[in-house]
């Protein structure tokens, strides 16, 4: 569903993001992780159009993408979710929702009754007539969530949506996404969280200072050489070997 | 956001009723005069908030469209012979045309802020100094404008002619403004007020959006530009892109309210109401002046979001009450 090949940004001297490729298939749901600063977010920008790329493709079902407007990348069915939120601040939750239902539809009826069924589906019901700047971090979260559902997405890039939110805030978020993906959206997303990554993903890749250093499931990613150097610093893959060889 | 209330509804009949019968009852051309330029103050209110209130696209040059409405129709009018009726048409075009140049260069390359507020202010002053130096403007000595009243010239004997015509005006600008609160176009605008990069995440055409908006207001500004002509008979660069218009516009919307749909007329109403009391009851010159401006200092600085804004906040912590 999502094709990216050979995407490169630099910053000044600063390759960002170097190279990458990735797929995402459809129904699935693919994650992104690795330490800060790995280049995530920048790479996100660029495969919603955000950023312009260097270098490389974005194919979305097959049409290149890459450099396209944000708007119309959301037309075309594909939508991003900010890991800073960024609530419409003055405007109340379900205002905030029907902006993005209004993707759609012109009907203002018809976007105020797409954006509740969103609402419900995140667990905002209750919170429609409240202004977002007085949302908790976990209700802005939602809030993103359900603006992006609400452009009716057949591709969903979710931004460290769990970063900020306690253990049962997550669990709450984890089956809504989960729900989400079971309603036919595939779902790309970019997490800290481990338990929810290991949880949700079917498949993951893993960024570090830009480059792709580790790709597979969940699992073959936890034991990657390269990926628990990349976290704890050279030479904690084998030290975390030895002690487990002692366990054991 | 919600549909109006019956109260709501009723109260807007009754003012409507009131305003059509004003100059039936009150037959007094002072009072006629001083809600004629209310009202025309809040249609120039409106037309500013729609860009600056609505789409949070603050200009302080809307005074542009005004003068290029009142060039385009007074000069067909004395130079072309062409009816101001037709005329204020051209002063919509003509506005429309002007906002959709000052937009495209100023959105295009993604001003925002104070940056597009002072491209705007420099759009105006440009054009004030060309309106000074050609012939066809009639230069610095301005345009006179002959009194033959007529429809057709919208030019009325009777003051309460001045006053529909105002009164038509302000009402089709709240259908607009109504109309925005209501619609996805309107809807868009204020994302992008609010957030223009979560806008456009949310498949917001931003540039399309501002155009669209700014040439709404050009139009509504243009067309202000030929009731302003009509009215006061005279045009000079000064008044059509000076700096004057273009504070009234933007001041009696924040006082009133931005991105509300009352809220220019509401202002309008206050801001004027204040200017002529204080100049009626405080003798010494100046004095006035200086009421005027502390009372519009207090309202800024302890109402942030205008008199509507006090209203609602007061609404609301009723409801809220209510419900305890």
């Amino acid at each position: 569903m999502l094709k990216v090949t050979d995407l490169s940004k630099s910053f000044g001297g600063l390759k960002a993001v170097n190279q990458v490729s990735l797929n995402v298939s459809e129904g699935q749901i693919v994650s992104l992780i690795g330490p800060n600063g790995a280049g995530k977010t920048t790479m996100f920008a660029m495969v919603a159009g955000f950023i312009e790329p260097n270098s490389g493709t974005v194919m979305f079902d097959g049409n290149d993408i890459t450099g396209q407007q944000p708007h119309r990348i959301c037309d075309s069915g594909m939508v991003r979710t900010f890991q800073v939120t960024q609530p419409f601040a003055k405007l109340s939750t379900l205002e905030n929702i029907m902006v993005g239902a209004y993707c759609r539809t012109g009907n203002r009826r018809q976007a105020e009754a797409d954006a509740r069924i969103v609402a419900k589906q995140v667990g905002m019901e209750d919170l429609l007539n409240k202004d977002a700047d007085s949302l908790t971090v976990s209700g802005r979260k939602r809030l993103e969530l359900a603006r992006a559902l609400a452009t009716k997405p057949r591709l969903l890039l979710l931004d460290e949506v769990m970063a900020g939110l306690n253990p049962t805030e997550i669990d709450e978020i984890v089956a809504v996404i989960k729900g989400i993906r079971d309603s036919g959206v595939t779902i790309f997303l970019i997490e800290h969280v481990m338990k929810a990554v290991v949880n949700l993903s079917d498949y993951s890749y893993v960024l570090n200072d830009g480059v792709l250093i580790a790709q597979g499931t969940p699992t073959e990613i936890a034991n990657d050489k390269a990926v628990i150097e990349a976290y704890l610093g050279h030479g904690a893959a084998e030290l975390m070997q030895k002690r487990g060889n002692s366990n054991a | 956001m919600s549909s109006l209330q019956a109260s709501h509804k009723l109260l807007l009949v009754i003012g409507l009723a009131v305003a059509i019968v004003f100059p039936l009852v009150i037959n007094n051309n002072f009072y006629i005069d001083i809600l004629t330029l209310i009202l025309f103050s809040a249609f120039l209110g409106q037309s500013w908030n729609i860009l600056g209130g609505y789409a949070g696209q603050f200009s302080f040059g809307g005074v542009v469209f005004f003068g290029t409405g009142a060039y385009a129709s007074s000069i067909l009018m004395e130079t072309y012979s062409i009816d101001p009726w037709i005329g204020i048409f051209a002063a919509i075009f003509a506005g429309a045309s002007m906002g959709a140049l000052i937009g495209f260069i100023s959105f295009r390359y993604g001003l925002k802020g104070s940056y597009f507020a002072l491209i705007t202010l420099a759009f105006a002053e440009f054009f004030r100094v060309i309106a000074n130096s050609v012939e066809f403007t009639g230069g610095g000595a301005g345009i006179f404008i002959d009194h033959e009243p007529s429809l057709a010239r919208l030019q009325f004997q009777d003051p309460s002619g001045y006053y529909y015509l105002a009164l038509i005006m302000t009402v089709i600008s709240l259908l607009v403004a109504w109309w925005l609160k209501r619609s996805r176009f309107g809807a868009r605008l204020v994302a992008i007020r609010e957030n223009e990069d979560a806008a456009k995440a949310l498949g917001v055409n931003v540039f399309r959006c501002k155009m669209y908006a700014i040439i709404i207001s050009g139009a509504m500004g243009g067309a202000a530009g030929t009731f302003y002509a009509q009215k006061f008979l005279y045009l000079d660069p000064p008044i059509a892109f000076g700096v004057d218009i273009s504070v009234e516009m933007l001041l009696v919307t924040i006082v009133g309210g931005l991105g509300t749909v009352f809220g220019p007329l509401l202002g309008a109403f206050v801001l004027h109401g204040i200017n002529e009391l204080a100049r009626h009851f405080l003798e010494a010159p100046g004095l006035s002046l200086m009421v005027y401006g502390a009372i519009l200092v207090l309202i800024i600085g302890f109402l942030p979001n205008g008199l509507i804004g006090a209203f609602s906040r007061f609404g609301k912590k009723k409801k809220d009450n209510k419900d305890a």
